[in-house]
């Protein structure tokens, strides 16, 4: 147990955490959101994100952005791969609900055939980028990690000791609140975000009320998928790498996000994606860092034990108490 | 007619909850169902209103056959049912459960006016109008739950059991206001148990026994049928 060094280095674990935290958060609205209208756990969101990540390599690649490139280049690669991510994962996402699940509601399939399913559509992408496209274009698809390099340079705004705020630290931080409160927004202000609660709330109901069931839910995948979308860019300016499999773990983190903050909460997905990032830096430091992963298996199985609910309560399901 | 529904079947699974019922309500009616429980009443308003379809059967609404209509676009043609157990949305504001009324509505200024008519019918919501819908007591939800039907301007008005858990002094006062947006020119089919209640201020009412309907009468000639009487109103 290395006290001094997360006691010495505190400010810029907790930045790190804040970091890491702000992606898992992004994703977790899109698990918390579809569950939330849905009572479904989205497995494939996962591969929502994924596929947001090889978006911004698609993007870099068609304008020759990278290392070395001018601000210009650099902000408007940047733009167009937010973009194009947010595009790419919403359209993933509503695929997968016209494809998938819509036909199951159409034959009011139990709910274990909806996480079959969601398995199964996870499956189905992943190997996607895993093989069928290595197949077909060959290189960079395939088993085999692939480097993004993200053209944004890296450079310090502050620095005081071991203490280093750069902007990509602002970029992703920044950009993943504002993000998550102009959902936060438009839920709680705008038409159809009314209609989105009532059908959480109430799905019958809220039929009654006039709202379109399926208009909503597809407004749910568009708008998870999106943020999913955010946050796959704002992972490559972190960690520049992706695969085939990269949702994998963001896949687990982020549920364990949502859980954790409340599922079916999206204020609940923020403080629980801010809160898993530093806990994962603080028991990383603490412990050894080849521990990293573990952390969030850990939270998501006492959470379940403790306070299933989740720290903010489900709050879109008051309804079925 | 405004309303026709013809030799209804409605299936739970195996089970067949209705067995090919008829109701016929006319524009400015107030008809009403009465029955046991279990008898199907609120299945009826189930299929009327779209949450379940029929296994067979029709239902005419306004000369427009809605048989195969969703929930919602029945709502849209101003078929507009306040479930049982009232169905507010708790998590919700009183002010935002009234405007989910009129979620279909586009007229800024006209839900507005019908908002403050609502409040004027129920003074009691707008001393709450800014309260989280769940913590209020049962009447009052069942305001709300009216209130917020109201805000949709329907044709028809499909209330399932407005009585349900409530006290004796709430029901009544329920009941004169279901009387009084009768007055106001709205149609009005209420299912009750409390057939007293609901035979005394009904124009016409149906009696549903486990799934078939067995009479159909005024509401004044069904108060005094003895077997009524002795079935439903606990009168010897």
């Amino acid at each position: 147990m290395d006290f001094d060094s997360l006691i010495n280095g505190l400010g810029g674990h907790t930045l790190d955490g804040l970091f890491r935290g702000s992606v898992y958060a992004l994703v977790a609205l899109g698990y918390t959101m579809v569950y939330g209208v849905m009572r479904l756990i989205n497995f494939a969101h996962s591969e929502v994100f994924m596929v947001g990540t090889w978006t911004v390599l698609g993007v870099y690649t068609v304008l020759g952005a990278g290392e070395g490139s001018g601000t210009m280049m650099v902000i408007a690669a940047t733009a167009l791969a937010l973009v194009c991510a947010m595009a790419a994962s919403a359209t993933v996402a509503l695929g997968v609900e016209r494809i998938a699940y819509r036909p199951l509601r159409k034959k009011n399939a139990p709910p274990l055939i909806f996480l079959i399913t969601a398995i199964g559509c996870s499956l189905a992408l992943m190997e996607t980028f895993g093989y069928v496209l290595k197949v077909f274009f060959g290189e960079p698809f395939g088993r085999a990690p692939v480097n993004i390099p993200s053209p944004l340079r890296t450079s310090a705004l502050i620095e005081i000791g071991d203490f280093r705020l750069t902007n990509v630290h602002v970029l992703v931080i920044v950009g993943a609140i504002v993000m998550m409160f102009a959902l936060d927004t438009f839920v709680n202000k705008s038409r159809i975000g009314r209609g989105v609660r009532a059908v959480a709330q109430d799905p019958d109901t809220a039929s009654l009320m006039g709202v379109n069931q399926d208009r909503v839910i597809m407004m749910v995948f568009v708008l998870g998928g999106a943020m999913a979308g955010v946050a796959a860019l704002l992972y490559t300016v972190q960690y520049d790498i992706t695969s085939w499999s990269a949702g994998f773990l963001m896949g687990i983190k982020a549920f364990t996000a949502a859980v954790l903050g409340g599922i079916g909460n999206l204020r609940g997905a923020l403080v629980g994606g801010l809160i898993l990032g530093i806990v994962e830096v603080y028991f990383s430091t603490l412990f050894d860092s080849s521990w990293q992963n573990v952390w969030a298996f850990i939270v998501l199985v006492l959470v379940l034990m403790f306070r299933p609910t989740g720290l903010l309560g489900e709050s879109l399901g008051k309804a079925r108490a | 007619m405004l309303l026709q529904l013809e030799d209804a079947v409605l299936t739970y699974g195996k089970i067949e909850a209705l067995h090919g019922i008829s109701i016929e309500v006319d524009e400015g009616e107030v008809v009403a169902l009465i029955g046991a429980n279990g008898a199907g009443k609120t299945s009826t308003m189930r299929a009327l209103s779209g949450i379940r379809g029929l296994a067979s059967g029709k239902i005419v609404f306004n000369g427009e056959d809605v048989t195969r209509l969703r929930a919602d676009q029945r709502m849209r043609r101003g078929l507009v049912l306040t479930p049982e157990g009232r169905g507010i949305f708790p998590g919700m504001t009183v002010t935002e459960n009234l405007d989910m009324g009129a979620y279909t509505r586009k007229d800024r200024a006209a839900i507005a006016q019908d908002l403050e008519r609502a409040f004027g019918l129920f003074p009691r919501l707008q001393e709450r109008r800014k309260q989280v819908a769940g913590t209020l007591s049962g009447g009052e939800q069942q305001m709300l739950a009216i209130g917020r039907a109201l805000m949709s301007r329907p044709k028809l008005l499909m209330l399932d059991e407005p009585s349900m858990g409530l006290a004796p002094m709430i029901i009544q006062q329920i009941f004169q206001i279901i009387s009084e947006i009768a007055q106001q020119g709205t149609t009005i089919l209420v299912v009750e148990q409390n057939a007293k209640q609901a035979l005394s201020r009904a124009d016409r009412a149906y009696v549903l026994e486990t799934g078939n309907i067995v009479k159909a009468g005024t509401g004044a000639a069904l108060l005094d049928d003895p077997s009524i009487r002795e079935a439903y109103l606990g009168v010897a």
